[in-house]
């Protein structure tokens, strides 16, 4: 077996909230305002009505590289409600609904400096 | 196989001659179709995957030493775990679990240099199918432009596979990578896919090692593109942005509606040209009217789309290429997600404007299929081109020629209700299609902003005559039958010798035309009307030549004014209003419906697009003539 099976297989629970932390401090992306600059604390999804299951968002949101501990910055908002949004993650830039920005949890950067 | 090679070295020149198949997958936007353009050149097949409506792309390659390579493009995708058609024929065809496709004998994965995380954790996937797998670094002359550096050789064994550096555009490259794609081959390391569906869980995993690879072999840029994040400050500016992409898309429509103009022009003079020639050597007759009006006028009508399909696809694929389209999506989502629609599905709804063909064409850009679908289905309610020599035609009979506070003109106001009619009830349908039978469909808008970069001409070139061969090709044999098809209607049987009423009366389009009068009576439309709507199936705009000869006016199409006159004297204006108000909504095009074939692989959505399109066209203009009879328009 070679090392991305071993990955796969090692990793079957998802790593415990409480090893990242407190979510204090945080707040959704959803909230946040062009200028926002801050780390990714939690990629979690409650079912919403009328859409796809939390679930899979959450792995949606994670292939899109929304993932804990990836730097996040507030780039560009739209012009009706300030939505959708686009956001500047490590090496690419994503743009989504607030809707589904509520479901990643996000803590400024001087915070997490402190 | 390549266990072959080990046990029989004596078959060696044997299996050096032997065809190497090759999948291309990766992450969207990585510069994969640069690349399989680069490797096959002009040597390539677009078809359709056995059963779905996923575009399947195959070409060949020669290897330096002369061994063949058929090369597939797979569909882009961030992970095997397939969220669309397209991305399951992704993660079938890499496992081998797709219908009518051969197993791979190595997977090259391609991936963005400047963008390596989300490629490592695709990469990291596709080692578990358990295929020979190559790594192309492609866009690699962009990372060294950035100064970024990447540990090649470290990154190599780390991973446990091969990796190339690539610039599509370059021959060279090429060359290393067939040679690269030969060797893992050769390596003979196959073994059973252990791949299955990951958790979000595993999916952090792929994450975390992602990362740790990037850390220990790639140093991050030293000059990053600021050009990317200057544009966008402009061109996203909620404001300015739109404000560029309306101007961008004022243009586009201009193209689309004049540019081809003057081209359709010369096709449709020149096939008048050869059916007059034609004409001249047969004798009057079935065998002269089936050769002048069904195969030459046909063929010239499905040429006279292959312009404005040029000019709108060269359009696309030049905002895909540079990377504005997502950005397009992302202006407009807001607008277009009112109605149920994705953000992408805009440029397709603009240019149906201009014709529904190409419109419907373009839904390709919308990855998922309810939404591409319910573009699809309300693109033919957008006011085409084809649809102003009839409304011209209706306005100039019965709207006067007056002017409302001294400038503006009345029939102008009556043409702008008609395309705003027409763009207001695609919005509707759509909305309706998304609110009571779609409902909870909707996807979510999660859409990468990729890199602006500029686009390969020679790129564009090959894909734009792409796009126009597929139409000939498919669609353009679909509308030529469905041509010969309603002309047959309208001439056979003939009418017989000495007859009094225009020959189309005894024809079965005659038939058909007498047998619905019943039917239509009630939205106002007399015989002439109802017969005149079945050759106008072949085009909307046929529906004024079938007017002129169900009239029996002179003159051909040319003669307007007279056949205007003459509608003025037979119809009321009640009368006048409903066919209106039907043609803002009937499916009066076959050629549509024969493309909307093409591009769902089935007969069912057509079907259900013109049984829809049908109910709202008899309903309006069943509507519209009893409120114009009770307003006294009698």
């Amino acid at each position: 077996m070679d090392a991305a099976v071993r990955l796969l297989s090692d990793f079957d629970i998802p790593a415990d909230i409480a090893e990242r932390g407190t979510t204090d401090a945080a707040s959704p992306l959803s909230e946040g305002r062009v200028g926002f600059s801050g780390v990714i604390v939690e990629v979690r999804a409650g079912d919403q009505s009328g859409g796809l299951s939390g679930a899979e968002i959450e792995r949606r949101l994670l292939e899109m590289g929304f993932v804990e501990g990836a730097p996040v910055r507030l780039v560009h908002e739209g012009l009706f409600g300030r939505d959708p949004i686009a956001v500047k993650l490590a090496d690419r830039t994503v743009a989504l609904r607030r809707r589904e920005a509520r479901a990643v949890m996000v803590r400024a950067a001087g915070e997490i400096a402190a | 196989m390549s266990t072959v090679e080990v046990v029989a070295p004596a078959l060696e020149a044997a299996t050096e001659t032997r065809t190497l198949r090759v999948a291309l997958a990766g992450v969207p936007n990585c510069g994969k179709t640069a690349l399989f353009n680069a490797l096959t050149g002009a040597r390539q097949k677009v078809a359709n995957y056995a059963g779905v409506t996923v575009e399947r792309k195959e070409g060949s390659a020669t290897a330096a030493d002369g061994q063949r390579l058929t090369i597939l493009d797979l569909p882009g995708t961030y992970s095997l775990r397939a969220r669309s058609p397209d991305e399951a024929v992704t993660r079938d065809a890499v496992l081998g679990k797709l219908d009518g496709e051969v197993l791979p004998d190595v997977i090259v994965c391609v991936a963005d240099a400047t963008s390596l995380r989300g490629a490592l954790r695709l990469v990291l996937e596709l080692k578990t199918a358990g295929r020979p797998l190559v790594l192309a670094l492609n866009m690699i002359d962009i990372a060294a432009r950035q100064g970024l550096e990447i540990d090649v050789d470290g990154l190599s064994r780390d991973l446990g596979i091969p990796i190339v550096a690539t610039v599509a555009t370059r021959r060279r490259c090429v060359d290393v990578l067939t040679t690269a794609i030969q060797a893992a081959a050769a390596s003979g390391i196959v073994s059973a896919p252990t791949w299955r569906e990951p958790s979000s869980g595993e999916l952090r995993a792929l994450h975390r090692e992602a990362e740790r690879l990037i850390k220990a072999h790639v140093k991050p840029p030293k000059r990053p593109d600021t050009w990317t994040g200057r544009l966008d400050s402009v061109l996203l500016h909620p404001v300015a942005g739109l404000t560029i992409l309306l101007m961008l898309m004022f243009v586009m429509f201009q193209a689309v509606f004049l540019a081809a103009g003057p081209l359709n022009d010369i096709i449709t003079a020149g096939f008048n040209w050869l059916a007059a020639g034609v004409g001249h050597v047969l004798p009057d007759g079935l065998l002269k009217s089936f050769v002048c009006d069904a195969l030459i006028s046909g063929v010239g009508s499905v040429l006279v789309f292959l312009p404005q399909i040029m000019v709108l696809f060269l359009f696309i694929i030049l905002l895909e290429d540079v990377g504005y389209m997502a950005r397009a999506a992302f202006l407009m989502d807001r607008i277009m997600g009112g109605a149920g629609l994705h953000g992408r599905a805009f440029i397709p709804l603009l240019s149906s404007h201009a014709c529904a063909i190409p419109g419907i064409m373009a839904t390709r850009v919308i990855d998922q299929k309810r939404d591409r679908l319910t573009t699809i289905l309300v693109a033919p309610l957008t006011t085409c081109s084809a649809r102003i020599p009839v409304y011209t035609l209706i306005i100039s009979a019965f709207v006067p020629n007056h002017t409302l506070f001294g400038w503006i003109s009345e029939r102008g106001l009556v043409m702008l209700g008609l395309y705003a009619g027409g763009m207001l009830s695609a919005l509707a349908v759509a909305f309706v299609i998304r609110t009571i039978f779609w409902r909870g469909a909707s996807e979510p808008f999660l859409m990468e902003l990729p890199a602006y970069k500029m686009p390969d001409p020679w790129n564009v070139i090959r894909l734009v005559w792409q796009r126009a061969e597929i139409f000939l090709r498919r669609a353009g044999t679909i509308i030529l039958s469905m041509m010969v098809i309603v002309w047959a209607l309208s001439k056979v049987p003939l009418a017989p010798p000495g007859a009094k009423d225009p020959a189309i009366d005894y024809s079965f389009a005659g038939i058909i035309g007498h047998t619905l009068q019943p039917l239509l009576q009630p939205i106002g439309f007399s015989w002439q009307m109802s017969v005149a709507l079945i050759p106008g199936m072949a085009a909307r705009e046929v529906a004024v030549g079938a007017l002129g000869t169900v009239y029996a006016v002179g003159g051909g199409d040319d003669n307007t004014a007279a056949l205007a006159s003459t509608l003025t004297a037979h119809w009321s204006l009640a009368s006048a209003l409903a066919f209106l108000a039907w043609y803002v909504f009937a499916p009066q095009c076959a050629s549509t419906l024969g493309v909307v074939k093409r591009e769902t692989n089935s007969w069912k959505w057509p079907a259900i697009m013109f049984g829809y399109m049908i109910g709202l066209a008899y309903a309006a203009a069943f509507i519209t003539y009893h409120v114009a009879l009770a307003l006294g328009a009698g």
